[in-house]
This record gives C-alpha cells, structure tokens and sequence, in this order.
C-alpha cells in the first residue's frame, strides 16, 4: 500500500499528466482511423520513448494504447467502420444510434463504457494478478481450441436473420484464414505459386476490406443521404450527466462485461477482437428486449466498448507476471520492458515495484482522461465528419485507409488483398452475407487449428490422440459453454413459450 | 497475370522509395533496414539498439520498417525481387530461416545465396529446457525417459523447420530417441506452454532460459562452449552428444551492391555491435563478428550441419 501511495505521488508530476492526455489523444485519432491500429501506433511511438525515462516511455505507450482500443468507437459509430477489431460489436449498435440521430449520445455512452472499463481492467491488474496469471497458464492447446470453438458459437448470434448465411460467412473466414504458410507442419497451402501469399491474409486487412470498403461503396451510392445530419443543439441539450446515469444504471451489463474481457485478456493470444463479440453477445442473451440489439441499444454498446477496454490493463496481467504478451500491441510493450532492462516476473513488482506499479496506475489515469478527451474529442470529430461532405469524406477516408492496409506490413499485396476482399465483402452483403462472422472465422479458424493439432500432438503416445481433447476439467467448462451456447435459441424459445403469450408478439426476429 | 500487376506495382513503389543515389561518398541517403518479423522479436529488439548508433556512425538516417509473414519468407522474396544494389536497402537475415525455407518450401520465393551479406552480428543457441519443478534433473534423465517411452515426451518450440525443430530433430538422431515436438506459432507462446506445464521440455533459445531462471531450468545448451550467461549449464558437446546450433541474426544487402559500400556497412554494424554488446548479453545472447568472406563461410557450415536433417525431412515429406 505504501509502494502505491509513493507511486502515485510520482505520477502527480505535470509532465506524466501531460503524457497522459497527449498519448490518449494520439492514440484516439489512431485508433478512429481504419488501418491504424494500436499495434501500430507503439511500433511508431517506441522509437521516441528512448529518449524519455522508463516510467515517462512506459505511460506513453499505455495512454496511447488506452486511446486507440477506445477511439475504434468513433469510426465505428459515425460511420459503422469499426476503427479497431476491438469495436465490431459497437458498429452493431453505435452506428444504428447515429443513423437516428443519436450520434453525440452514442458518443457519450461509447466514453464512459471505455472509461469504466480501462478502470476496471487496472483494478484486475493491481489486485488479482497473481490468481489470474495462474489461470492463464491452465489454458493449454485443448482449452485453446475449445475457446475457439464458443467463439464460432457466436456467428449464430452475429448473423442477423439466416443462421446458415452466417456459418457460410464463418466458413469462408476460416478458409480466408489458411491461406499462407501453415502454423503447424509449415507447408504453404492455398499460395497459387505466389511467394507474397506466404504471408496470409492479415485480419486487420480482411477487417478493413469487408467492414470498411462495403460502407465506402454504399456510401458513395447513396451520396447526399449517406450521413444522416443532426441538429446538433437538440443534442447538446441531452446532457453528459443523462449518459453518466444511463450507463450506471446497468451494473450487471458493466461487471458482466468486464469479467468476460478480463476473462478472455488473460489469454494469450486474444484480446478486445474477440472480447467485445463475446460481451455484445453475452448483453443481448441477458437482455430482456433482445429484439432491440441491432437497432441501436445502448446496452450493446456499453458491453462492447467497457470489455474491450478491459482487455488494455488485463492483457497486461501475463505480459507483467509472466512475460507473455496478451494481445499484439503487448509484445510491443515486451520490447520496451526488455529494451530498459526490464525482466518480467515477480522482480517487476518487487525491485522495479515502483516503476511497474506507476505504469499500472498511469493506465489508469488514461482511463479517467478518456472522458474528457473523449466528450471533447467526440464533438470535434462528429462536427469534422457531418460537416464534411460525402464528396470529400469518402475519398479521404479510402486514402486513409490504403495508407493504413499498407503500413500494416508494408505489403502492396496486403493493399490489393483488402481491395479484393473489398469488393467481395460488398457483393456477399448484397446477398446477406455479413463481415462479421467472416472476420470471427478469420480470427478463430487459426486458433483453432494450432490448439487442435498441438492437442492432438500431445497425445501421440495414446492410442487415440484426440482424448487429449477432453482430459481437463477446463475443457469440461469450455465444452459446457458450447453446448450451452448452441442450446440456447431453443432453451430460450421454450421458457419464454412457458412465461406467456403476451411477449409473442415482439419477437418476430428471434 | 496476377503476378506481373503485384511486381509492377511493387517496383513502381520500390523506386519511388529510393532516392537517385550515386556512389561517391556512401551514404548520403537515408537507409531503409527491413526487418523481416513482427515488432518485440528478437530481430526487431536488436535493430531497435542498432537503430541509433548505427546513424550516429553513418552519419544519416537509417529507417527500421517491419515486413512480416511466411517466417521472414515475403520479405526475403520481395527483397531480392525488387531492392536495388545501391547500400540503401538492407534486410535483416537469419540462419537457418534462410537455408531452410528454400530447400523445404516449394514457393519460397528466394534463394539461399541470392544476398549479399554484410554481417552476422549474434548467435543464440538452442537449448533443452523444462519446467522448475520437472522431474528431470539432467540431460540423461530426459533421454532415459524418452528411451522408455517412444513419443510420449512432447518438446515445444517456435514453427515447424525452424531453428529449434531442426535442434530437436537433431537431438533424435544424436540420442536415438522418438520425440514428438510440437510446434508454435514463435517463441514467446512456448513460454507459457513450459510454465503451465503443457510440455514435457522445450527446445527454445538460451534467453528463455536466461531469462525465467527462477521458473526454468536448462538441461543443456547447443553452443560450443559453456554461456556467460549460464555457468553451470553444461553443452550437449560436453555430454557426449555433437549438436551445436541456434540462430543467427545478421543483414544483408542486394546481390551485386558493391564492394566498397557492402565493406563500409560491415564496419558500421561491427563498430555498433560493440556498442550494444553489453544490453545483449544480459538477454543472453552471444555476440558474432562475421563479415565478409567469414560470413559467406558460415552459411556454408551450417548448410552442411543441417544437410542431414534436411534430407530425412525430405525422405519423410516424399514418404507421406
């Protein structure tokens, strides 16, 4: 307690608070830019945090950090192009907000979901670390492929109306996902001769090709009616303090939320990409208006932007204990620690305590200064996006987005690979056929894979390798929740059958 | 068809890049130094040190891009497609990444001997590692249990045909032994694969057990000699078995750049590499100063170490 107090005495300098606010700031515009991603943005910051002190670079790289996973909300809302992959669930239902009209409240929520978030994730860090380092290092390659698969469990609940349609979508992530050299056996499959392939398809390019490219073209269709224009001074009016008490008043939605990101941060590997899918998905099962998910409900909202902040802090728990990165921008953070010197383990929070424990809090301070940088921010952003005509708004934002499908690897093919699927993504939804559940096959077919076949090697001493799959009380839990999951549209189905008539009507889209 | 539009594109890019340069007093452009893998690697961590040094010796800007994917593979592919001769694009390369992935892939994209080598700046050894609390105490006990037990002892490690899956195959032939070794997607998932106990050792570099040696524990090390780092650890060499192998990392540049600029750049990296040699080796890493012929040698060497391992990978593939 001591060690903290005298931390947070260390943070009151000026120049950490104005770190803060600026690595928020920047790390807002980043993350509000398709492309950009917080992985991105630290391999350009870490460069200049050599010149800064350790704890100075350190909170750098977290508000920075902190301010992208939160500015994914903006492009999601304003223009349902989820900025990150850790805002595909805010889309859902920020961007139907905004088409009402609601675009400054969807803002609000968006900030204060990711506030209370970024906080509870630091309260994890400080206070759980040591228990939640061991449950991480109790997810072995069977759990892994397990989580995998109640992650695919969730296209039935992404794919608006058909469920085949969303299993076709998944199916065809998950066969987007092999392409390039193979993680286990490293043979080149689906390459077609050409060595650029090798690489595979990135999920941030396949992510900007099918969320991103498919709303510039709609966009450039519709012309003038593409953004619906608000009168901005009926929305001034609906005051922060409204938005503060509407996201309070779901404790359950938030705590729900911010377990199930802490949950899901912890292991290696997956970060807010799928922890804000699971909590959106997790909200609207609890919910009792689930009908209303998809039309904007702020419900959904705070569920996706409080568990992917979440994950910020929380990925740090294996990163600090053990020195496993939890999520991509981690490992960047890894390098910083490894770069000073720094050797993760206990020694962090005992000889280097002090400067391990003001990072930890400097997040958290991130977290706080996402309001009024957000709320601030937000209206700026809002006004730069509504005021701008779609003429000069599509274009802008396509060139960005080229600019930021390039930078992600430097790869021209990744450039040509986002347009393909661009175009692709654009004639699959004409069909029915949504993003989402491609990118979630993308992201999970691979996870799956390796923890199937690293089970499956395990076990090559048994007569029956696959038994490995069902060894561990972890992958009775996992295997539960699946079974769960795919029970659920008929378990629900019966108890509201048994709870009466009279809510029959509201649910023709269940 | 398809190809031609990406080479096109990709070399109008390339030249636009690169800035009209002459030889006559190299350099006086900024440098672009690719590093083949994701930031917070090993290759990228070294550049990051190398980075400042290496400009304030060169005297201009040198910029550290990242292009990942295939194991280093679309990076090396690219480079000897399109990077010009002229000093001003490097890449960082890595034994065995380079030897293997021609032999063993069929679309790799490049050739072994299709760089011009500038330096090899550090090595890390692989290493046998297992839990703290593992029942195996040395070397001998490990192999005594994989005698008994054909298959049954699983060893992680970074991908399939990288370095540390060529130590393990290795490691089979040496001590007779049936092994099964699972394969990660690098070497940081490994860590905590050991850690939680999912594995029955590793077959991962030095720094790992360097670095958790209060969670781990080193059974032996494929060096020719005894680490810094790790006095008490013996080699494989001194336990009878002749395994010595790990990682290379050095940089390369196009084939054809000249000699005077390949020279100028191996005095800068070798000058920058004593600078930095005292941050690495406390990750544990062991610093090397091969250039020139020496470097061209070294790949040779290790070429006709891995030979065997190669051709039983081949034998197998065939087989299958």
């Amino acid at each position: 307690m001591e060690k903290l107090l005298a931390t947070a005495a260390q943070l009151a300098d000026p120049a950490v608070i104005a770190i803060v606010f600026i690595g928020v700031t920047a790390g807002l515009f980043v993350g509000a830019m398709p492309g950009l991603t917080a992985a991105m943005a630290l391999a350009v910051l870490l460069p200049f945090t050599f010149t800064m002190s350790p704890l100075n670079g350190l909170v750098a790289l977290g508000a920075v950090y902190m301010g992208a996973i939160y500015g994914g909300s903006f492009a999601a809302i304003l223009v349902n192009t989820p900025g990150t992959p850790s805002s595909i669930a805010t889309a859902f239902e920020g961007f139907p907000m905004s088409k009402k009209g609601r675009a400054v409240e969807a803002l609000s929520v968006a900030t204060i979901s990711s506030a209370v978030g970024g906080l509870a994730g630091v309260t994890f860090l400080l206070l759980l670390s040591p228990p939640l380092a061991r449950l991480s290092l109790k997810f072995g390659p069977a759990e892994y492929f397990w989580v995998a698969v109640v992650g695919l469990t969730l296209i039935a609940s992404l794919s608006e109306g058909s469920i085949l349609k969303g299993l076709l979508g998944g199916t065809l992530g998950m066969l987007l996902g092999t392409v390039g050299v193979a993680p286990i056996g490293g043979e080149t499959r689906y390459t077609f001769g050409l060595p650029v392939l090798q690489g595979g398809i990135e999920m941030i390019v396949a992510l900007i090709g099918l969320f991103v490219m498919p709303e510039l073209f709609s966009m450039a269709a519709k012309g003038k009616a593409a953004l619906t224009a608000v009168d901005l001074k009926s929305q001034e009016r609906s005051s922060i303090l409204a938005t503060f008490k509407a996201v309070l008043s779901q404790p359950v939605n938030l705590i729900r939320s911010c377990i199930i990101g802490e949950l899901i941060a912890i292991i290696p590997g997956a970060g807010g990409n799928i922890a804000n899918l699971v909590a959106y998905n997790e909200a609207k099962r609890a919910s009792k208006t689930p009908e209303r998910f998809g039309k904007g409900t702020i419900e959904g909202l705070i569920a996706s932007e409080s568990s992917n902040n979440v994950t910020v802090a929380g990925s740090m728990v294996p990163l600090l204990t053990l020195g496993v990165p939890g999520a991509p921008p981690d490992a960047v953070i890894l390098g910083v620690l490894l770069l000073h010197g720094l050797r993760p383990g206990i020694e962090l929070f005992t000889t280097s305590g002090k400067l391990t424990y003001g990072f930890i809090l400097s997040m958290g301070m991130a977290s706080l200064a996402l309001i009024p940088v957000g709320l601030l921010g937000g209206r700026i952003i809002y006004r730069v996006i509504f005021r701008t005509p779609y003429y000069f708004l599509v274009p802008t934002i396509s060139l960005a987005t080229l600019l930021g499908t390039f930078a992600l690897r430097n790869s021209i093919t990744d450039v040509l690979i986002m347009l393909l699927l661009g175009m692709g993504g654009y004639v699959l939804k004409q069909f029915g056929i949504a993003p989402a559940p491609i990118v979630l096959g993308l992201i999970l077919g691979g996870i799956a894979e390796v923890g199937f076949v690293q089970a499956i090697l395990g076990g090559m001493a048994q007569t029956y390798p696959v038994v490995r799959l069902f060894v561990n009380p972890l992958s009775w839990i996992l295997i539960g929740l699946v079974l769960f999951s795919l029970a659920w549209p008929s378990l629900s189905a019966m108890l509201r059958k048994r709870s009466g008539r009279s809510e029959a009507e509201e649910e023709p889209n269940a | 068809m398809k190809k031609t539009i990406v080479f096109m594109l990709s070399t109008l890019l390339v030249t636009m890049l690169i800035p009209v340069s002459s030889f006559a007093e190299f350099p006086e452009n900024p440098i672009t130094y690719t590093i083949p893998f994701n930031p917070g690697g090993e290759s990228d961590i070294t550049a990051r040190l190398q980075e400042d040094p290496l400009e304030k010796v060169l005297g201009v800007a040198v910029n550290v891009t990242h292009k990942p994917g295939g194991g280093g593979a679309v990076a090396w592919s690219e480079f000897q497609r399109t990077a010009k001769p002229t000093g001003y694009e490097i890449i960082g390369v890595n034994i065995p990444h380079i030897i293997g992935q021609p032999i063993l892939r069929k679309d790799a994209g490049y050739e072994t001997d299709g760089f011009n080598l500038i330096m090899w700046f550090h090595f890390t050894p692989n290493a046998l590692i297992v839990q703290k609390e593992s029942e195996f105490k040395t070397l001998q006990d490990f192999i005594d249990f994989a005698k008994k037990n054909p298959q049954a002892a699983t060893v992680g490690g970074s991908g399939t045909y990288s370095a540390n899956h060529l130590e393990a195959l290795r490691l089979e032939e040496a001590a007779e032994i049936d092994l099964t070794y699972v394969p990660h997607t690098g070497t940081g998932p490994v860590i905590p694969a050991i850690l939680g106990g999912h594995l029955t050792a590793a077959m991962g570099y030095s720094m790992m057990g360097v670095q958790y040696s209060d969670k781990m524990r080193v059974l032996a090390v494929a060096a020719e000699e005894r680490l810094e780092q790790l006095p008490d650890t013996p080699t494989f060499k001194e336990l009878g078995y002749d395994i010595v192998g790990g990682a290379f990392r050095g940089v390369a540049a196009p084939k054809g750049t000249p000699k005077e600029i390949v020279d100028k750049l191996a005095e800068a990296y070798t000058e920058v590499n004593k600078i930095i040699a005292p941050k690495q080796k406390k990750l544990g890493f062991v610093m090397t100063y091969a250039t020139g012929e020496e470097a061209d040698a070294l790949v040779q060497e290790m070429k006709k170490a891995y030979q065997e391992t190669f051709q039983r990978i081949t034998k197998e593939k065939k087989g299958n």
